[in-house]
Protein backbone atom coordinates (compact mmCIF):
# COMPACT_ATOMS: atom_id res chain seq x y z
CA UNK A 1 0.00 0.00 0.00
CA UNK A 2 1.56 3.23 -1.08
CA UNK A 3 0.90 6.40 -2.97
CA UNK A 4 0.51 4.31 -6.13
CA UNK A 5 -2.96 3.42 -4.86
CA UNK A 6 -3.93 7.09 -4.76
CA UNK A 7 -2.45 7.57 -8.21
CA UNK A 8 -4.56 4.71 -9.62
CA UNK A 9 -7.65 6.07 -7.88
CA UNK A 10 -7.16 9.51 -9.41
CA UNK A 11 -6.54 8.01 -12.87
CA UNK A 12 -9.89 6.26 -12.56
CA UNK A 13 -11.59 9.53 -11.61
CA UNK A 14 -10.04 11.32 -14.56
CA UNK A 15 -12.31 9.43 -16.96
CA UNK A 16 -15.49 11.01 -15.56
CA UNK A 17 -14.18 14.52 -15.00
CA UNK A 18 -14.68 17.73 -16.90
CA UNK A 19 -11.71 19.53 -18.50
CA UNK A 20 -11.08 21.57 -15.36
CA UNK A 21 -11.31 18.37 -13.30
CA UNK A 22 -8.53 16.85 -15.39
CA UNK A 23 -6.36 19.91 -14.83
CA UNK A 24 -7.03 19.48 -11.10
CA UNK A 25 -5.89 15.84 -11.27
CA UNK A 26 -2.73 16.90 -13.14
CA UNK A 27 -1.97 19.59 -10.54
CA UNK A 28 -2.48 17.12 -7.68
CA UNK A 29 -0.20 14.53 -9.33
CA UNK A 30 2.61 16.75 -10.49
CA UNK A 31 2.76 19.59 -8.01
CA UNK A 32 1.54 17.93 -4.84
CA UNK A 33 2.00 14.17 -4.84
CA UNK A 34 5.24 14.05 -6.83
CA UNK A 35 6.77 17.00 -4.93
CA UNK A 36 5.80 15.34 -1.65
CA UNK A 37 7.35 11.98 -2.54
CA UNK A 38 10.40 13.22 -4.44
CA UNK A 39 11.40 16.18 -2.31
CA UNK A 40 9.42 17.15 0.75
CA UNK A 41 9.43 13.79 2.54
CA UNK A 42 13.22 13.80 2.81
CA UNK A 43 13.38 17.27 4.34
CA UNK A 44 11.29 16.22 7.33
CA UNK A 45 12.83 12.73 7.55
CA UNK A 46 15.14 13.34 10.51
CA UNK A 47 13.37 16.33 12.02
CA UNK A 48 13.32 14.85 15.53
CA UNK A 49 16.97 13.75 15.49
CA UNK A 50 18.09 17.12 14.20
CA UNK A 51 16.00 19.10 16.68
CA UNK A 52 18.58 20.31 19.19
CA UNK A 53 18.13 22.09 22.53
CA UNK A 54 20.85 23.97 24.38
CA UNK A 55 20.65 21.71 27.42
CA UNK A 56 21.82 18.29 28.55
CA UNK A 57 18.74 17.55 30.68
CA UNK A 58 17.31 14.19 29.46
CA UNK A 59 13.76 14.42 28.21
CA UNK A 60 13.82 18.16 27.65
CA UNK A 61 14.33 17.85 23.87
CA UNK A 62 11.53 15.28 23.53
CA UNK A 63 9.09 17.35 25.49
CA UNK A 64 9.89 20.55 23.63
CA UNK A 65 9.67 18.88 20.23
CA UNK A 66 6.31 17.41 21.12
CA UNK A 67 5.06 20.79 22.32
CA UNK A 68 6.07 22.70 19.22
CA UNK A 69 5.17 19.99 16.66
CA UNK A 70 1.99 18.22 17.85
CA UNK A 71 1.48 16.87 14.33
CA UNK A 72 4.40 17.15 11.96
CA UNK A 73 3.94 19.27 8.81
CA UNK A 74 4.70 16.33 6.59
CA UNK A 75 2.03 14.15 8.20
CA UNK A 76 -0.55 16.91 7.88
CA UNK A 77 0.46 17.27 4.23
CA UNK A 78 -0.02 13.53 3.63
CA UNK A 79 -3.42 13.56 5.38
CA UNK A 80 -4.45 16.55 3.31
CA UNK A 81 -3.54 14.78 0.06
CA UNK A 82 -5.49 11.67 1.03
CA UNK A 83 -8.58 13.53 2.29
CA UNK A 84 -8.71 15.84 -0.70
CA UNK A 85 -8.54 12.99 -3.22
CA UNK A 86 -11.19 10.85 -1.50
CA UNK A 87 -14.42 12.74 -2.41
CA UNK A 88 -13.75 11.81 -6.04
CA UNK A 89 -14.57 8.24 -5.01
CA UNK A 90 -18.22 9.28 -4.67
CA UNK A 91 -18.34 9.89 -8.42
CA UNK A 92 -16.67 6.56 -9.18
CA UNK A 93 -19.15 4.73 -6.94
CA UNK A 94 -22.13 6.45 -8.52
CA UNK A 95 -20.98 5.53 -12.03
CA UNK A 96 -20.41 1.93 -10.90
CA UNK A 97 -23.93 1.93 -9.40
CA UNK A 98 -25.38 3.16 -12.70
CA UNK A 99 -23.53 0.49 -14.63
CA UNK A 100 -24.75 -2.22 -12.21
CA UNK A 101 -28.35 -1.05 -12.66
CA UNK A 102 -27.96 -1.25 -16.43
CA UNK A 103 -26.69 -4.80 -16.18
CA UNK A 104 -29.80 -5.99 -14.31
CA UNK A 105 -32.36 -4.00 -16.32
CA UNK A 106 -32.28 -2.83 -19.91
CA UNK A 107 -30.30 0.18 -21.11
CA UNK A 108 -31.29 3.04 -18.78
CA UNK A 109 -28.64 5.62 -19.59
CA UNK A 110 -27.30 6.82 -22.91
CA UNK A 111 -23.87 6.99 -21.28
CA UNK A 112 -23.49 6.02 -17.61
CA UNK A 113 -20.35 8.18 -17.31
CA UNK A 114 -22.01 11.39 -18.55
CA UNK A 115 -22.41 14.07 -15.89
CA UNK A 116 -26.16 14.66 -15.71
CA UNK A 117 -29.06 14.11 -13.34
CA UNK A 118 -28.03 12.35 -10.13
CA UNK A 119 -24.38 12.09 -11.18
CA UNK A 120 -24.25 15.86 -11.52
CA UNK A 121 -25.40 16.23 -7.89
CA UNK A 122 -22.80 13.70 -6.76
CA UNK A 123 -20.11 15.51 -8.74
CA UNK A 124 -21.07 18.88 -7.27
CA UNK A 125 -21.09 17.42 -3.74
CA UNK A 126 -17.63 15.94 -4.30
CA UNK A 127 -16.37 19.35 -5.48
CA UNK A 128 -17.82 21.08 -2.41
CA UNK A 129 -16.28 18.44 -0.12
CA UNK A 130 -12.88 18.75 -1.80
CA UNK A 131 -12.89 22.53 -1.44
CA UNK A 132 -14.09 22.32 2.15
CA UNK A 133 -11.38 19.86 3.12
CA UNK A 134 -8.66 21.98 1.48
CA UNK A 135 -9.81 25.02 3.44
CA UNK A 136 -10.01 23.01 6.69
CA UNK A 137 -6.44 21.81 6.32
CA UNK A 138 -5.13 25.25 5.44
CA UNK A 139 -6.82 26.69 8.52
CA UNK A 140 -5.39 23.83 10.60
CA UNK A 141 -1.88 24.56 9.35
CA UNK A 142 -2.37 28.25 10.07
CA UNK A 143 -3.68 27.70 13.59
CA UNK A 144 -1.18 25.00 14.59
CA UNK A 145 1.92 26.72 13.28
CA UNK A 146 1.07 30.36 13.81
CA UNK A 147 0.66 31.39 10.20
CA UNK A 148 2.88 29.06 8.11
CA UNK A 149 5.97 30.18 9.98
CA UNK A 150 8.91 27.97 10.83
CA UNK A 151 11.34 29.83 13.08
CA UNK A 152 14.93 28.65 13.38
CA UNK A 153 14.81 29.02 17.17
CA UNK A 154 12.06 28.32 19.70
CA UNK A 155 12.19 28.99 23.43
CA UNK A 156 10.94 26.19 25.62
CA UNK A 157 10.36 26.06 29.39
CA UNK A 158 8.28 22.90 29.88
CA UNK A 159 9.24 20.42 32.60
CA UNK A 160 11.74 18.70 32.81
CA UNK A 161 13.62 21.61 31.18
CA UNK A 162 15.05 23.43 34.20
CA UNK A 163 14.62 26.93 32.68
CA UNK A 164 13.85 28.58 29.37
CA UNK A 165 16.07 26.80 26.87
CA UNK A 166 16.83 27.61 23.26
CA UNK A 167 15.83 24.87 20.85
CA UNK A 168 16.95 24.89 17.25
CA UNK A 169 14.90 23.51 14.40
CA UNK A 170 16.72 21.90 11.46
CA UNK A 171 16.42 23.29 7.90
CA UNK A 172 13.81 25.96 8.74
CA UNK A 173 14.28 27.89 5.48
CA UNK A 174 13.88 24.83 3.28
CA UNK A 175 10.82 23.74 5.26
CA UNK A 176 9.31 27.21 4.95
CA UNK A 177 9.82 27.23 1.16
CA UNK A 178 8.06 23.90 0.79
CA UNK A 179 5.28 24.97 3.15
CA UNK A 180 4.63 28.03 0.98
CA UNK A 181 4.64 25.74 -2.04
CA UNK A 182 2.04 23.53 -0.33
CA UNK A 183 -0.15 26.54 0.46
CA UNK A 184 0.16 27.90 -3.09
CA UNK A 185 -0.83 24.57 -4.68
CA UNK A 186 -3.68 24.19 -2.19
CA UNK A 187 -5.01 27.62 -3.14
CA UNK A 188 -4.64 26.77 -6.83
CA UNK A 189 -6.68 23.61 -6.30
CA UNK A 190 -9.35 25.57 -4.41
CA UNK A 191 -9.58 28.03 -7.32
CA UNK A 192 -9.84 25.16 -9.83
CA UNK A 193 -12.58 23.49 -7.77
CA UNK A 194 -14.58 26.71 -7.47
CA UNK A 195 -14.11 27.35 -11.19
CA UNK A 196 -15.38 23.88 -12.03
CA UNK A 197 -18.34 24.31 -9.64
CA UNK A 198 -19.37 27.61 -11.26
CA UNK A 199 -18.88 26.20 -14.76
CA UNK A 200 -21.10 23.16 -14.08
CA UNK A 201 -23.82 25.18 -12.34
CA UNK A 202 -23.82 27.74 -15.16
CA UNK A 203 -23.82 25.09 -17.91
CA UNK A 204 -26.68 23.08 -16.47
CA UNK A 205 -28.81 26.04 -15.51
CA UNK A 206 -28.56 27.28 -19.13
CA UNK A 207 -29.49 23.78 -20.33
CA UNK A 208 -32.51 23.67 -17.98
CA UNK A 209 -33.59 27.13 -19.03
CA UNK A 210 -33.38 26.22 -22.72
CA UNK A 211 -35.36 23.01 -22.18
CA UNK A 212 -38.10 24.91 -20.39
CA UNK A 213 -38.15 27.52 -23.15
CA UNK A 214 -38.51 24.81 -25.82
CA UNK A 215 -41.32 23.12 -23.84
CA UNK A 216 -43.20 26.40 -23.48
CA UNK A 217 -43.01 27.02 -27.20
CA UNK A 218 -44.42 23.55 -27.86
CA UNK B 1 4.04 7.09 -6.73
CA UNK B 2 7.46 8.06 -7.92
CA UNK B 3 9.36 9.08 -10.98
CA UNK B 4 8.09 5.94 -12.74
CA UNK B 5 4.60 7.44 -12.84
CA UNK B 6 6.06 10.52 -14.54
CA UNK B 7 7.70 8.22 -17.07
CA UNK B 8 4.31 6.65 -17.86
CA UNK B 9 2.68 10.05 -18.33
CA UNK B 10 5.44 11.48 -20.49
CA UNK B 11 5.89 8.28 -22.47
CA UNK B 12 2.43 8.87 -23.90
CA UNK B 13 3.47 12.32 -25.12
CA UNK B 14 6.52 10.80 -26.80
CA UNK B 15 4.43 9.39 -29.64
CA UNK B 16 3.38 12.87 -30.74
CA UNK B 17 6.77 14.55 -30.35
CA UNK B 18 9.32 15.45 -32.97
CA UNK B 19 12.58 13.48 -33.15
CA UNK B 20 14.39 16.14 -31.13
CA UNK B 21 11.62 15.96 -28.56
CA UNK B 22 12.16 12.23 -28.24
CA UNK B 23 15.89 12.74 -27.72
CA UNK B 24 15.12 15.37 -25.08
CA UNK B 25 12.86 12.93 -23.25
CA UNK B 26 15.54 10.23 -23.31
CA UNK B 27 18.16 12.64 -21.94
CA UNK B 28 15.70 13.75 -19.25
CA UNK B 29 14.98 10.25 -18.04
CA UNK B 30 18.38 8.63 -18.33
CA UNK B 31 20.79 11.44 -17.54
CA UNK B 32 18.75 13.47 -15.10
CA UNK B 33 16.01 11.57 -13.32
CA UNK B 34 17.86 8.27 -13.16
CA UNK B 35 21.13 9.90 -12.03
CA UNK B 36 19.19 11.88 -9.43
CA UNK B 37 17.48 8.83 -7.98
CA UNK B 38 20.30 6.31 -8.26
CA UNK B 39 23.33 8.42 -7.38
CA UNK B 40 22.78 12.03 -6.38
CA UNK B 41 20.26 11.27 -3.62
CA UNK B 42 22.81 9.05 -1.91
CA UNK B 43 25.57 11.65 -2.14
CA UNK B 44 23.36 14.26 -0.47
CA UNK B 45 21.74 11.71 1.85
CA UNK B 46 23.88 12.48 4.89
CA UNK B 47 24.33 16.17 4.20
CA UNK B 48 23.14 17.50 7.51
CA UNK B 49 24.35 14.64 9.67
CA UNK B 50 27.88 14.99 8.36
CA UNK B 51 27.92 18.78 8.30
CA UNK B 52 30.32 19.41 11.18
CA UNK B 53 31.17 22.70 12.88
CA UNK B 54 34.19 23.31 15.05
CA UNK B 55 32.17 24.10 18.16
CA UNK B 56 30.24 22.25 20.84
CA UNK B 57 27.63 25.02 21.10
CA UNK B 58 24.23 23.37 20.60
CA UNK B 59 22.25 24.87 17.77
CA UNK B 60 25.23 26.43 16.01
CA UNK B 61 25.43 23.60 13.45
CA UNK B 62 21.71 23.77 12.67
CA UNK B 63 21.78 27.50 12.17
CA UNK B 64 24.91 27.47 10.02
CA UNK B 65 23.59 24.64 7.84
CA UNK B 66 20.35 26.52 7.33
CA UNK B 67 22.24 29.69 6.49
CA UNK B 68 24.47 28.09 3.84
CA UNK B 69 21.86 25.73 2.35
CA UNK B 70 18.49 27.51 2.28
CA UNK B 71 17.28 24.83 -0.11
CA UNK B 72 19.30 21.71 -0.77
CA UNK B 73 20.70 21.00 -4.27
CA UNK B 74 18.84 17.75 -4.44
CA UNK B 75 15.47 19.37 -3.74
CA UNK B 76 16.14 22.12 -6.27
CA UNK B 77 16.87 19.49 -8.92
CA UNK B 78 13.74 17.53 -8.05
CA UNK B 79 11.64 20.71 -8.38
CA UNK B 80 13.42 21.62 -11.62
CA UNK B 81 12.66 18.22 -13.12
CA UNK B 82 9.02 18.40 -12.09
CA UNK B 83 8.53 21.91 -13.49
CA UNK B 84 10.37 21.11 -16.70
CA UNK B 85 8.26 17.98 -17.29
CA UNK B 86 4.94 19.73 -16.66
CA UNK B 87 4.57 21.60 -20.01
CA UNK B 88 4.51 18.23 -21.79
CA UNK B 89 1.21 17.63 -20.00
CA UNK B 90 -0.29 20.48 -22.03
CA UNK B 91 0.46 18.52 -25.18
CA UNK B 92 -0.93 15.32 -23.62
CA UNK B 93 -4.18 17.14 -22.71
CA UNK B 94 -4.53 18.63 -26.19
CA UNK B 95 -4.01 15.24 -27.82
CA UNK B 96 -6.55 13.68 -25.44
CA UNK B 97 -9.03 16.43 -26.33
CA UNK B 98 -8.56 15.83 -30.08
CA UNK B 99 -8.96 12.11 -29.58
CA UNK B 100 -12.16 12.74 -27.60
CA UNK B 101 -13.53 14.87 -30.47
CA UNK B 102 -12.69 12.17 -33.02
CA UNK B 103 -14.42 9.55 -30.86
CA UNK B 104 -17.50 11.77 -30.66
CA UNK B 105 -17.53 12.17 -34.44
CA UNK B 106 -17.15 8.43 -34.86
CA UNK B 107 -20.02 7.72 -32.45
CA UNK B 108 -22.29 10.16 -34.30
CA UNK B 109 -21.54 8.21 -37.47
CA UNK B 110 -20.07 11.19 -39.26
CA UNK B 111 -19.30 10.46 -42.93
CA UNK B 112 -16.14 12.59 -42.77
CA UNK B 113 -14.58 10.36 -40.11
CA UNK B 114 -12.01 8.20 -41.79
CA UNK B 115 -11.48 5.62 -39.01
CA UNK B 116 -12.90 2.12 -39.04
CA UNK B 117 -13.08 1.60 -35.27
CA UNK B 118 -12.22 3.01 -31.84
CA UNK B 119 -8.91 1.13 -31.70
CA UNK B 120 -7.64 3.07 -34.68
CA UNK B 121 -8.60 6.37 -33.06
CA UNK B 122 -6.84 5.33 -29.85
CA UNK B 123 -3.65 4.37 -31.70
CA UNK B 124 -3.62 7.34 -34.06
CA UNK B 125 -0.62 9.63 -34.04
CA UNK B 126 -1.50 13.27 -34.53
CA UNK B 127 0.67 15.50 -36.68
CA UNK B 128 2.03 18.64 -35.10
CA UNK B 129 0.04 21.22 -37.02
CA UNK B 130 -2.73 23.69 -36.44
CA UNK B 131 -3.60 24.32 -32.80
CA UNK B 132 -1.47 21.37 -31.67
CA UNK B 133 1.57 23.18 -33.15
CA UNK B 134 0.84 26.20 -30.96
CA UNK B 135 0.42 24.04 -27.85
CA UNK B 136 3.59 22.11 -28.58
CA UNK B 137 5.62 25.26 -29.27
CA UNK B 138 4.37 26.96 -26.09
CA UNK B 139 5.27 23.87 -24.08
CA UNK B 140 8.84 24.01 -25.42
CA UNK B 141 8.98 27.73 -24.66
CA UNK B 142 7.85 27.18 -21.06
CA UNK B 143 10.35 24.35 -20.67
CA UNK B 144 13.14 26.69 -21.73
CA UNK B 145 12.00 29.37 -19.31
CA UNK B 146 11.83 26.93 -16.37
CA UNK B 147 15.27 25.48 -17.13
CA UNK B 148 16.82 28.93 -17.36
CA UNK B 149 15.13 30.15 -14.16
CA UNK B 150 16.31 27.16 -12.14
CA UNK B 151 19.87 27.39 -13.50
CA UNK B 152 19.97 31.04 -12.54
CA UNK B 153 18.46 30.33 -9.09
CA UNK B 154 21.16 27.71 -8.54
CA UNK B 155 23.94 30.06 -9.56
CA UNK B 156 22.53 32.89 -7.47
CA UNK B 157 21.95 30.83 -4.32
CA UNK B 158 25.24 28.96 -4.28
CA UNK B 159 27.44 31.65 -5.77
CA UNK B 160 28.65 29.48 -8.63
CA UNK B 161 28.58 25.73 -9.00
CA UNK B 162 31.43 24.74 -6.69
CA UNK B 163 30.89 23.19 -3.27
CA UNK B 164 33.53 24.55 -0.86
CA UNK B 165 35.07 22.27 1.79
CA UNK B 166 35.00 24.86 4.51
CA UNK B 167 32.53 27.59 5.36
CA UNK B 168 32.98 30.24 8.01
CA UNK B 169 29.88 30.92 10.07
CA UNK B 170 29.13 33.49 12.77
CA UNK B 171 25.33 33.32 13.01
CA UNK B 172 23.92 33.35 16.53
CA UNK B 173 24.20 31.19 18.73
CA UNK B 174 27.69 30.41 17.41
CA UNK B 175 29.94 32.16 19.95
CA UNK B 176 32.32 33.53 17.27
CA UNK B 177 33.30 32.76 13.68
CA UNK B 178 33.40 28.97 13.51
CA UNK B 179 34.70 26.69 10.78
CA UNK B 180 32.05 24.39 9.35
CA UNK B 181 32.95 21.48 7.10
CA UNK B 182 30.70 20.17 4.33
CA UNK B 183 30.53 16.42 3.74
CA UNK B 184 31.81 15.06 0.36
CA UNK B 185 32.41 18.45 -1.29
CA UNK B 186 34.29 17.09 -4.32
CA UNK B 187 31.69 14.43 -5.11
CA UNK B 188 28.95 17.05 -4.76
CA UNK B 189 30.84 19.43 -7.07
CA UNK B 190 31.21 16.67 -9.68
CA UNK B 191 27.50 15.87 -9.62
CA UNK B 192 26.54 19.55 -9.64
CA UNK B 193 28.64 20.17 -12.73
CA UNK B 194 27.21 17.03 -14.36
CA UNK B 195 23.61 18.11 -13.72
CA UNK B 196 24.32 21.64 -14.96
CA UNK B 197 25.94 20.25 -18.12
CA UNK B 198 22.96 18.00 -18.84
CA UNK B 199 20.60 20.93 -18.14
CA UNK B 200 22.51 22.97 -20.74
CA UNK B 201 22.26 20.12 -23.25
CA UNK B 202 18.50 20.01 -22.64
CA UNK B 203 18.29 23.78 -23.19
CA UNK B 204 20.16 23.39 -26.49
CA UNK B 205 17.85 20.57 -27.56
CA UNK B 206 14.81 22.69 -26.74
CA UNK B 207 16.20 25.65 -28.70
CA UNK B 208 16.96 23.36 -31.67
CA UNK B 209 13.43 21.91 -31.53
CA UNK B 210 11.92 25.39 -31.38
CA UNK B 211 13.95 26.50 -34.43
CA UNK B 212 12.99 23.31 -36.27
CA UNK B 213 9.28 23.85 -35.59
CA UNK B 214 9.42 27.52 -36.61
CA UNK B 215 11.31 26.69 -39.81
CA UNK B 216 8.81 23.96 -40.67
CA UNK B 217 5.92 26.36 -40.00
CA UNK B 218 7.27 29.09 -42.28
CA UNK B 219 8.20 26.63 -45.02
CA UNK B 220 4.72 25.11 -44.93
CA UNK B 221 3.15 28.56 -45.05
CA UNK B 222 5.19 29.70 -48.04
CA UNK B 223 4.48 26.39 -49.79
CA UNK B 224 0.76 26.82 -49.21
CA UNK B 225 0.88 30.43 -50.45
CA UNK B 226 2.80 29.25 -53.55
CA UNK B 227 0.42 26.35 -54.22
CA UNK B 228 -2.78 28.37 -53.81
CA UNK B 229 -1.63 30.53 -56.71
CA UNK B 230 -1.16 27.46 -58.94
CA UNK B 231 -3.07 24.15 -59.22
CA UNK B 232 -5.16 22.83 -56.38
CA UNK B 233 -5.45 20.03 -54.18
CA UNK B 234 -5.24 16.53 -55.56
CA UNK B 235 -1.49 16.72 -56.23
CA UNK B 236 -0.94 18.02 -52.67
CA UNK B 237 -3.02 15.25 -51.15
CA UNK B 238 -0.79 12.59 -52.68
CA UNK B 239 2.32 14.49 -51.65
CA UNK B 240 1.13 14.94 -48.07
CA UNK B 241 0.18 11.25 -47.85
CA UNK B 242 3.66 10.26 -49.04
CA UNK B 243 5.21 12.71 -46.53
CA UNK B 244 3.09 11.27 -43.75
CA UNK B 245 4.16 7.76 -44.60
CA UNK B 246 7.82 8.77 -44.72
CA UNK B 247 7.52 10.48 -41.34
CA UNK B 248 5.78 7.52 -39.79
CA UNK B 249 8.44 5.15 -41.12
CA UNK B 250 11.33 7.30 -39.85
CA UNK B 251 9.67 7.82 -36.47
CA UNK B 252 8.89 4.16 -35.96
CA UNK B 253 12.55 3.40 -36.72
CA UNK B 254 13.62 5.93 -34.10
CA UNK B 255 11.15 4.50 -31.64
CA UNK B 256 12.79 1.08 -31.97
CA UNK B 257 16.21 2.64 -31.43
CA UNK B 258 15.30 4.76 -28.41
CA UNK B 259 13.11 2.07 -26.98
CA UNK B 260 10.07 4.12 -26.14
CA UNK B 261 6.80 2.44 -26.86
CA UNK B 262 3.54 3.96 -25.88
Amino acid sequence: MSWAFLRDLLSGVNKYSTGIGRIWVAVVFMFRLLVYVAAAENIWKHEHDEFECNIKQPGCENVCFDHFFPVSHIRLWALQLIMVSTPSLLVVFHVAYRETREKHNQKLYKNPGKIDGGLLCTYLISLILKTGLEIVFLVLFYKLYDGFKIPHLVKCDIKPCPSTVDCYISKPTEKRIFLYFLVATSCLCIVLNLGELSYLIFKYSIKCHLKRHVKKQQ
Amino acid sequence: MDWGALHTILGGVNKHSTSIGKIWLTVLFIFRIMILVVAAEKVWGDEQDDFVCNTLQPGCRNVCYDHFFPISHIRLWALQLIFVSTPALLVAMHVAYRRHEKKRQFRKGDQKCEFKDMEEIRKQRFRIEGSLWWTYTSSIFFRLIFEAVFMYAFYFMYDGFRMPRLMKCNAWPCPNTVDCFVSRPTEKTVFTIFMIAVSSICILLNVAELCYLLTKFFLRRSKRAGNSKQQPNHENKEETKQNEMNELISDSCQNTVIGFSS
